[in-house]
C-alpha cells in the first residue's frame, strides 16, 4: 500500500469514527492526520476531494447538490494549495543558505585563525564571539624574530555576512606586510590605503594595533578610530583609557597615523576591546566604562584568557544573552 | 525599531531631519534617502540628529558614505543636534575632525 492509499484508509477511519459518535478521540485523530498530511505535502484540495469521496462511499443517498459544492470548496481552496507549496519551497530554500551560511562562517573562521603567541614576559587572553553566525571583528597577533609582538583588533562598520568578507582582505593584507613594517602607524597607513581602494565606499573599518617589545617592554600603539582601550597601571591600581586618535580607515588614502608608546610595568594591563563591549545594552541603558572596568577589577586575579572568558559571560548574562555587535576582547598582562 | 526621514529642499539646501533609531535594520531605509541627495552638485545638506536615540556603527557608514559623497560632488554636508553619546562616536572615529558638526543645542537626547 503506497502512503496515499495508506492516507485515504486513515482517513476513512477517523471520519466514519467520529461521525459514529462526535467524541474528543475521534477528532484528536484529525489533528493526527493533519500532521501527517503537512508531513506527506498533501494538499488542501486533495482533502477535500478526499472528504468527498469518503461521503458518497459512507452516505450514497446525500443530496447531489451537498457533493457538488464540495467540487466549488476545493476550486476556492486551489489557492491555499499553492500558497502552500510555495512556502514548502521557500523553506526548502532557506534551510539551504543556512546550512551555506553555516559553511561560510567554519571557512571564514579558519581563514581568520591567529595563534596567540607564548612568551614569558605577557599573559595573552583573546575572546570574539559574533553576534551573528559570521564575525565582523578581527583580532591579529603576530610574533616576529626579534620576539615583538604584534596585536591588531579591528571592526568593520556594518555587520553579518559584506562585513565578514571584508575582514578576510585584512587579514591578507596584514599577513603580505614585509615585518619590518610592523610600527603600528605604518601598519595601519598600508591598511587604509588598502580598504580605501579595494573596499565599497560605504564600508569603512576601526582598527588598533599595537607592537609589544619585550626587551625594553615598549608597547607601540596607533588607532584609526577605534573604541579606546583601557590601560592598568598595577603602581597605581588606576585604570585609565588608551588613548590614541587617528581616522577610521577607508575614508581617505593620505591619512597619517600618530603612534603612542607606554613603558609596560610589571604587572600592567592592556585591554583592548571592540564596541560591541562598550555598546553592550541592558534593561538600563547602555553599560557605563566604569562597569566594565568594576568587571574587571573583580577578574583581575585570574589568568588572561580566563579574565576574557568570564566578561563574556558576565555581560551576556547583563544583556539578556542576546549580543546585538560582535564582541571582542583581548587583554595581554604584564609578567615583568 | 524605526526611524522617519523628514526631508525639506529649498533650492540646492536640503534639511534633513531623523527620528528614531539608526542601526542595522533601518539604515538601508537613511541610505536610500541621504544618496540620491548626496550624488546632485553643490549641495548643502544638514542633518539634525536631535531625535535619533540610538545610533550604531552602522549609522556612522552611512553618514561617511554620504559625506565623501557630496564632498565629491562640491557640496557641503553638516551634522547637527548629536547627543554626547553620539559626539564621542564621531570624535573616537576621527570623523569629527573632517566633518562639519555641531553639538545639540536644544538639550540632551539620553
Amino acid at each position: 500500500m503506497d502512503i496515499r492509499e495508506n492516507m485515504e484508509k486513515k482517513y476513512h477511519e477517523a471520519l466514519s469514527t467520529y461521525l459514529k459518535d462526535q467524541n474528543e478521540q475521534a477528532l484528536y485523530q484529525g489533528q493526527k492526520i493533519s500532521r501527517l498530511h503537512i508531513k506527506y505535502n498533501i494538499s488542501p484540495e486533495e482533502i477535500i476531494s478526499m472528504h468527498k469521496n469518503n461521503l458518497m462511499e459512507l452516505y450514497p443517498e446525500l443530496p447531489g447538490k451537498v457533493l457538488d459544492s464540495f467540487d466549488f470548496l476545493l476550486e476556492v481552496m486551489m489557492g491555499y494549495g499553492i500558497a502552500y507549496r510555495e512556502h514548502q519551497s521557500l523553506r526548502h530554500q532557506q534551510q539551504e543558505l543556512k546550512t551555506e551560511i553555516e559553511i561560510a562562517a567554519n571557512v571564514q573562521h579558519t581563514l581568520l585563525e591567529t595563534e596567540i603567541p607564548d612568551i614569558k614576559a605577557l599573559e595573552i587572553g583573546a575572546i570574539s564571539v559574533p553576534a551573528r553566525q559570521m564575525n565582523g571583528d578581527y583580532y591579529h597577533f603576530v610574533q616576529d624574530e626579534n620576539e615583538r609582538i604584534g596585536v591588531g583588533i579591528a571592526d568593520v562598520i556594518g555587520k553579518g555576512i559584506p562585513a565578514a568578507l571584508c575582514m578576510s582582505m585584512i587579514k591578507y593584507a596584514m599577513d603580505s606586510l614585509p615585518e619590518h613594517r610592523h610600527e603600528p602607524k605604518s601598519v595601519l597607513e598600508s591598511l587604509n590605503r588598502v580598504v580605501e581602494h579595494n573596499v565599497d565606499p560605504s564600508m569603512f573599518i576601526t582598527m588598533f594595533y599595537g607592537l609589544y617589545d619585550p626587551h625594553d617592554r615598549q608597547f607601540s600603539y596607533a588607532s584609526a578610530g577605534h573604541e579606546p582601550g583601557f590601560y592598568y597601571d598595577a603602581a597605581t591600581g588606576a585604570f585609565s583609557d588608551l588613548d590614541a586618535k587617528g581616522l577610521l580607515l577607508g575614508v581617505d588614502k593620505k591619512t597619517r597615523y600618530r603612534q603612542y608608546e607606554k613603558t609596560v610595568n610589571r604587572g600592567d594591563m592592556i585591554i583592548l576591546l571592540s564596541d560591541g563591549v562598550t555598546e553592550c545594552r541592558t534593561n538600563d541603558g547602555f553599560i557605563e566604562r566604569e562597569t566594565l572596568i568594576g568587571l574587571i577589577k573583580k577578574n583581575m586575579h585570574l589568568q588572561a584568557q580566563e579574565m576574557v572568558n568570564n566578561i563574556y559571560k558576565q555581560l551576556e548574562k547583563m544583556q539578556n544573552f542576546q549580543l546585538r555587535d560582535d564582541f571582542t576582547l583581548i587583554i595581554l598582562k604584564s609578567n615583568v | 525599531m524605526n526611524i522617519t526621514v523628514d526631508v525639506n529642499e529649498l533650492n540646492t539646501e536640503f534639511n534633513v531631519k531623523l527620528k528614531g533609531e539608526i542601526d542595522a535594520y533601518t539604515a538601508p531605509k537613511l541610505r536610500e534617502s541621504l544618496f540620491p541627495i548626496s550624488e546632485q552638485e553643490n549641495v548643502s545638506i544638514t542633518i539634525d540628529l536631535t531625535e535619533v536615540s540610538y545610533m550604531d556603527s552602522t549609522g556612522l557608514g552611512v553618514f561617511v558614505g554620504a559625506f565623501k559623497s557630496v564632498r565629491a560632488h562640491n557640496g557641503e554636508f553638516t551634522l547637527v543636534g548629536l547627543s554626547e553619546r553620539l559626539r564621542r562616536l564621531f570624535d573616537i572615529t576621527g570623523l569629527a575632525d573632517i566633518i562639519d558638526i555641531k553639538s545639540g543645542t536644544e538639550g540632551g537626547l539620553e
